[in-house]
């Protein structure tokens, strides 16, 4: 295979794999602006908290790296559920404290006090880590698919001789961010769906006093939506750390800024419209960094933004309230 | 009547306010003050350099202390000088920031007893500066400028440097360590000794990172080492993964990396670790913007880079300085701060000594005489050489060294010049 379409390859993967982490963080900019119509700007820094408080505890617990055995099997998942836990509580903590009393004020005003709690937050990790480049420790076990003894034979009897490709990986890393992210996606828009607390979700998203009228607590549905939210940032920071292996306190802006263009490209309050714009903007940053210029993937994806916006401001899935609205 | 009152008091602190910016731009209310000189410090003391801005300021607070030391205990000409160390670094992003850099240049410019503006690090940041102080008609040194359209013109610097620096059209602005225009093109002849090919270039769009990634593509163009492809990063981003793989496509068997340590180097260099870029056999070559230990932490340890990094430097550092005034320096620091010495601390700790000698040489607490004085500073014995400003403000010396990460550290320090290429055994890889 020529090298071009390696590199075109490589860069469906990674735009899959920004697609991933940008889903899950897409999902909880589009949930909170389904149901309380406000677009939470602090929402990214959430991504960031799940980043430094899984490698605080990560730190805690001094784990060998690469983690195996036990490790990868029982360390790992209760690392998450705790960094769940965690994130998903600082969003609700955020919403109680700096949002709730605004439940009535004019939009702009939740709205700014987003901002600051943005900033606030960014301020925080800046101090609690300093505000420089952190690495998170190699603690996922790396090994390349494309250096596999079976998946080298399985190739040659297609009659494709993979060892050739230089440029193409596929690592455990790569697997195990689609391996986190996907099904927490699809069990995502299953809650939504099926249950009652989904049903109710919904419900307060079309009309918040018809739903109250029919004796849902609409305040304990923003409360499940801020904290489910956050969860799934929180998760998708600690996923990306453990994936990249870096951060720094303001990555939080930089992602949410990205995730929050992908749920308004899919159609902002929209569940399903917010992951496929996720893996279109993660797509979209791969190749534009590989064949344009990284320095103008910025240029490319915020004019995508200010494009849907002006032409089509409800999303490519249709959004459940125009963010026109705003 | 109380409105009037106010009024009046709203009116007094307004023509209070519009005087004394004037009053001091005049520059003749400063000689009177006597017995003490300040000198204001611009550059990171947090974010990515936060430990290099640290060091740095250390190294003025020992320079003046040595000075001290040597003259019984009183400062140059008598005068009481105290270092004010300002952050140009902005809180929001950890990098320096044209804003607060500004502000900090109005500062020393609006306190009478500021002597002499001591920044900046960045030479983005300079530029900012440069033009206050400048107007003011006080002196700017730097401990670590060294994008060259600062204080001449080149081939790759933009139109109207360094004049548009310079609105009074006197030189008031100073450095001690050598410039881009020389460390690029030495860093490609080096590159091409060191067996490279083909050459990647990156850089982070600032005036320094920018300014010596078109100065080593010049050179390698004109050398024969072959660039393979330039491109520009967006210094907040931290995924590098689809730039790296058309990097590892494009078969370049070096990275140059025209950036500091806050604007994407160590990242750069994590993720060409992560990528397998460096089992490639693809090596990564950066500037002084990112020669400091501090690198090692931000990468995720040293290990990372060890055998796949070079780094050029502005001199030998700091524990290989040889001169007598050098070993004072790197023993007094260890001794007194109990670590080691940035790169970087070497040149400020050396403007530092410029600073006073300057001060000591003009006798008087005013600014033009200071600035004079410093104009004039000739065979100057100093850490890394013994130099003269020519008529730009530059130093007449200055030699580039160029180091591999090995042995987790820096290691096989070696002189590195833009004409090395012609002499050079190529070392066969």
């Amino acid at each position: 295979m020529s090298i071009d379409n390696q590199v075109f390859i490589q860069n469906v993967i990674i735009g899959l794999t920004v697609g991933g982490y940008l889903a899950l963080i897409a999902l909880g900019y589009t949930m909170v602006y389904g149901i309380i119509e406000l677009i939470n700007f602090a929402h990214g820094d959430l991504f960031a908290f799940g980043f430094f408080i899984s490698l605080t505890i990560f730190a805690e617990i001094n784990p060998e790296i690469p983690l195996h055995g036990s490790g990868l099997y029982f360390t790992l998942p209760a690392v998450a559920l705790l960094t769940m836990l965690l994130t998903g509580s600082l969003n609700l903590a955020i919403d109680q404290i700096a949002y709730k009393p605004l439940r009535r004020a004019p939009r702009l005003a939740p709205l700014l006090t987003a901002v600051g709690v943005s900033f606030m937050l960014e301020a925080i990790y800046a101090i609690w880590k300093g505000p420089i480049q952190i690495p998170y420790p190699r603690y996922f076990p790396k090994e390349d698919y494309m250096e596999n003894e079976h998946v080298i034979s399985f190739f040659s009897k297609l009659g494709m001789d993979i060892t050739e490709w230089r440029i193409v990986s596929f690592t455990t890393k790569d697997l195990f961010l689609f391996g986190v992210t996907i099904p927490l996606v699809v069990l995502l828009t299953l809650f939504i769906d099926r249950t009652r607390i989904g049903k109710a979700m919904r419900a307060s998203a079309q009309d918040r006093e018809a739903a109250m009228m029919m004796g849902i607590n609409v305040n304990r549905i923003i409360a499940t939506t801020f904290f489910v939210g956050g969860a799934l940032a929180g998760v998708a920071g600690m996923v990306w750390g453990l994936y990249i292996n870096s951060g720094r306190f303001t990555m939080g802006f930089e992602a949410g800024l990205m995730a929050f263009t992908s749920a308004v490209l899919g159609g902002i309050g929209n569940i399903r419209g917010a992951v496929l714009g996720a893996f279109i903007i993660g797509m979209i940053k791969a190749m534009s960094d590989s064949y344009i210029g990284s320095e103008w993937t910025r240029v490319v994806i915020f004019g995508i933004l200010i494009l849907m916006l002006v032409f089509r401001p409800s999303g490519i899935l249709g959004s459940t309230q125009s963010i026109e609205k705003l | 009547m109380r409105m009037k009152r106010y009024l009046g008091l709203v009116l007094l602190i307004t023509i209070a306010m519009m005087a004394m910016p004037t009053a001091n731009h005049s520059g003749k209310t400063v000689s009177a003050q006597g017995e003490k000189i300040k000198v204001y410090t611009s550059w990171p003391l947090s974010g990515g350099t936060q430990a290099v801005g640290e060091s740095m300021l250390k190294a003025a607070e020992l320079a003046l202390a040595h000075y001290k030391e040597d003259h019984d205990g009183a400062g140059p000409a008598g005068f009481e000088v105290e270092i004010v160390g300002l952050d140009d670094a902005s809180p929001t992003t950890g990098a320096w920031d044209g804003t607060i850099e500004a502000e900090n240049a109005q500062r020393c410019v609006n306190d009478p007893e500021c002597m002499v503006y001591f920044g900046t690090y960045n030479s983005g940041a300079a530029k900012v500066s440069m033009v206050i102080t400048n107007e003011a008609g006080i002196a700017q040194i730097s401990p670590a400028n060294s994008y060259a359209g600062l204080t001449r013109a080149c081939e790759t610097c933009a139109e109207g440097e360094p004049d548009i620096y310079r609105p009074s059209g006197e030189v008031n602005y100073f450095r001690t360590n050598g410039t881009d225009d020389f460390q690029g093109p030495s860093d490609a002849s080096w590159a091409y000794c060191l067996g490279f090919e083909s050459v990647y270039i990156l850089d982070d769009t600032q005036a320094y990172g920018k300014g010596i990634a078109d100065e080593f593509e010049r050179q390698a163009e004109a050398i024969g080492l072959e660039v393979a492809g330039r491109a520009s990063v967006e210094s907040t981003d931290i995924d590098f993964r689809a730039l790296l793989t058309d990097v590892l496509a494009s078969g370049a068997d070096l990275v140059f990396g025209g950036f500091v340590l806050d604007s994407g180097g160590p990242q750069v260099i994590q993720q060409m670790n992560e990528l397998g870029l460096f089992e490639e056999d693809v090596y990564f070559m950066g500037p002084d913007g990112m020669a400091s230990p501090a690198l090692f932490d931000q990468i995720g340890g040293v290990e990372i880079a060890n055998d796949y990094v070079y780094i050029s430097f502005p001199g030998p550092l700091p524990s290989t300085l040889e001169s007598e005034k050098g070993i004072r320096f790197y023993q007094g620091y260890v001794d007194t701060y109990d670590e080691e010495p940035d790169p970087y601390a070497i040149y400020a700790y050396q403007s530092m000594q410029v600073i006073l000698d300057a001060i000591e040489r003009a006798g008087v607490a005013d600014r033009a005489a200071i600035l004079e004085a410093m104009r004039t500073t000739t065979d100057f014995e100093g850490l890394s050489a013994t130099f003269s400003f020519d008529e730009n403000g530059d130093a007449t010396v200055s030699g580039f060294y160029g180091y591999a990460v090995g042995d987790d550290t820096f290691i096989d320090g070696t002189l590195i010049t833009p004409t090395m290429h012609e002499t050079c055994e190529v070392a066969s890889d």
